[in-house]
């Protein structure tokens, strides 16, 4: 215990556990977990950054929760007792959600039940916080929850921006980027017939969900192409 | 035929790893040879086909307002449901390895990955929103399994082969897949028009 009272409580090495996985060990494309939601969410940025809050939140504190009871834990019954933990912080973000924003509630519909089976919250889990300590465990679930985050936001981004003309379409601060104004809309780069733009039109393929697949594999080329140590060698 | 319909639409039309992205997870880690990738879609066929019912029943009759309790117990759903699902898949597990060992021998090893399955969850949340009967459900339970075991198989094919082939580097393994997936899934797209 002596030693643990002389680390700080957010040295490099907590650093560490929080930018890791945004980086090098990213959930989405190097550790290949929580990728179900990460392909579904992504039509829009707003519900990308709603679905990458909640995330966040589940993962943050079940780690926190489980490395605080995992002495209690016994191994036989741990995974259905880290079901159970995962499954109430769930129930939790669904009925705030449902009170707070019924209508983003009501487009997530599954994908907010189905963060119980995300690999992410049981990955972690079972890798991180089965053996470390509860503040540890928390940063570590902070770090790979925005490391999901920054992925489903990334595609979110170029999948609204090209397919749609918008940026957080639905939420109350809408951007309306590029696209054919009218009475009703103004954009900011006006598509309309006779105008200088008028050659453009929105992608149609990236408003289908096939394309977040197309999207995290060219975000995964990119990153091992910058990082040959993640290269895949088998 | 009312069923057939909803095994079909849930096998091909609506494939759950194509057209919603259940199961990434196992689908995309599972799929390296045809062989583990048979006895893993085995194994989510059975446990869906179980799991489905179970739940509907513990919706209907215990979590409903008009169930034992009579009060709206609906927010204990995910817990009770995936309770289950966790259980199911232990006890699958249990019984198999009594019975058959060489079923479990190859088939063993993927059972736990089936609890965090999100094709098993899914399914049984998409019953619920869609309002399925009891019997609409093993037909969706069933056929979505079919879908699932045929989406991974076929992947595991193309995976095989694609060990000969000369991709990029940084590409190789998990991107290609991504990129794969994405293919398959623009091909099953084209069944999404047929109407049963």
């Amino acid at each position: 215990m002596a030693d643990k009272e002389k680390t700080p409580l957010f040295g490099p090495k907590e650093k560490r556990l929080l930018w890791d996985p945004i980086n090098d060990n990213n959930p989405v494309t190097v550790q290949i977990l929580g990728v179900c939601s990460a392909l579904a969410v992504t039509s829009l940025v707003y519900k990308s950054v709603v679905m990458a809050i909640a995330v966040i939140f589940v993962v943050a504190f079940s780690n926190l929760i489980t490395s605080l009871v995992r002495n209690y834990i016994p191994s036989q019954v741990r995974m259905i007792a880290q079901l159970v933990i995962i499954a109430t912080l769930v129930t939790i973000v669904e009925l705030t959600l449902k009170a707070a924003n019924y209508a983003i509630y009501k487009e997530l519909s599954v994908f907010i039940g189905l963060i119980i089976t995300n690999c992410i919250v049981m990955g972690r889990l079972e890798a991180f916080a089965m053996g470390n300590s509860p503040w540890r465990s928390f940063l570590d679930g902070i770090g790979n929850g925005l490391g999901y985050g920054v992925i489903l936001i990334i595609v979110g981004i170029i999948r609204e921006l090209f397919g749609k003309g918008t940026l957080f379409a639905g939420s109350p601060i809408q951007l309306n980027i590029i696209g054919k104004s009218n009475d009703l809309v103004q954009y900011w780069i006006d598509t309309s017939p006779g105008s200088m733009m008028a050659w453009y039109s929105n992608n149609g393929l990236l408003a289908l969900p096939v394309s977040s697949l197309f999207l995290i594999g060219i975000i995964i080329w990119i990153q091992r192409g910058r990082n040959k140590k993640l290269v895949d060698v088998s | 035929m009312e069923l057939i319909n909803i095994a079909i639409k849930s096998a091909f039309m609506e494939n759950m790893v194509l057209a919603f992205f259940l199961g990434m997870c196992s689908f995309l880690a599972v799929s390296k040879t045809v062989k583990t990738a048979i006895g893993l879609g085995l194994a989510v066929i059975f446990v869906l086909g179980i799991t489905m019912p179970i739940n509907w029943l513990i919706n209907h009759y215990l979590l409903s307002e008009n169930g034992i309790f009579g009060m709206d117990l609906t927010f204990l759903r995910f817990i009770l449901f995936i309770a289950v699902i966790a259980s199911m898949v232990q006890l699958v597990e249990m019984v198999v390895e009594k019975v058959s060992p060489a079923l479990y021998n190859s088939l063993g090893i993927f059972l736990p990955l089936i609890t965090v399955n999100c094709a098993i969850m899914g399914g049984s949340l998409f019953m619920i929103s869609r309002e399925y009967n009891l019997s609409e459900s093993v037909a969706y339970g069933l056929g979505g399994g079919f879908g699932w075991f045929l989406a991974i198989v076929a992947f595991a094919a193309i995976r095989e082969k694609m060990a000969y082939s000369n991709v990029p580097a940084p590409l190789r393994g998990l991107g290609i897949a991504f990129i794969l997936t994405g293919l398959m899934g623009l091909a099953f797209m084209s069944l999404a028009g047929i109407n049963l």
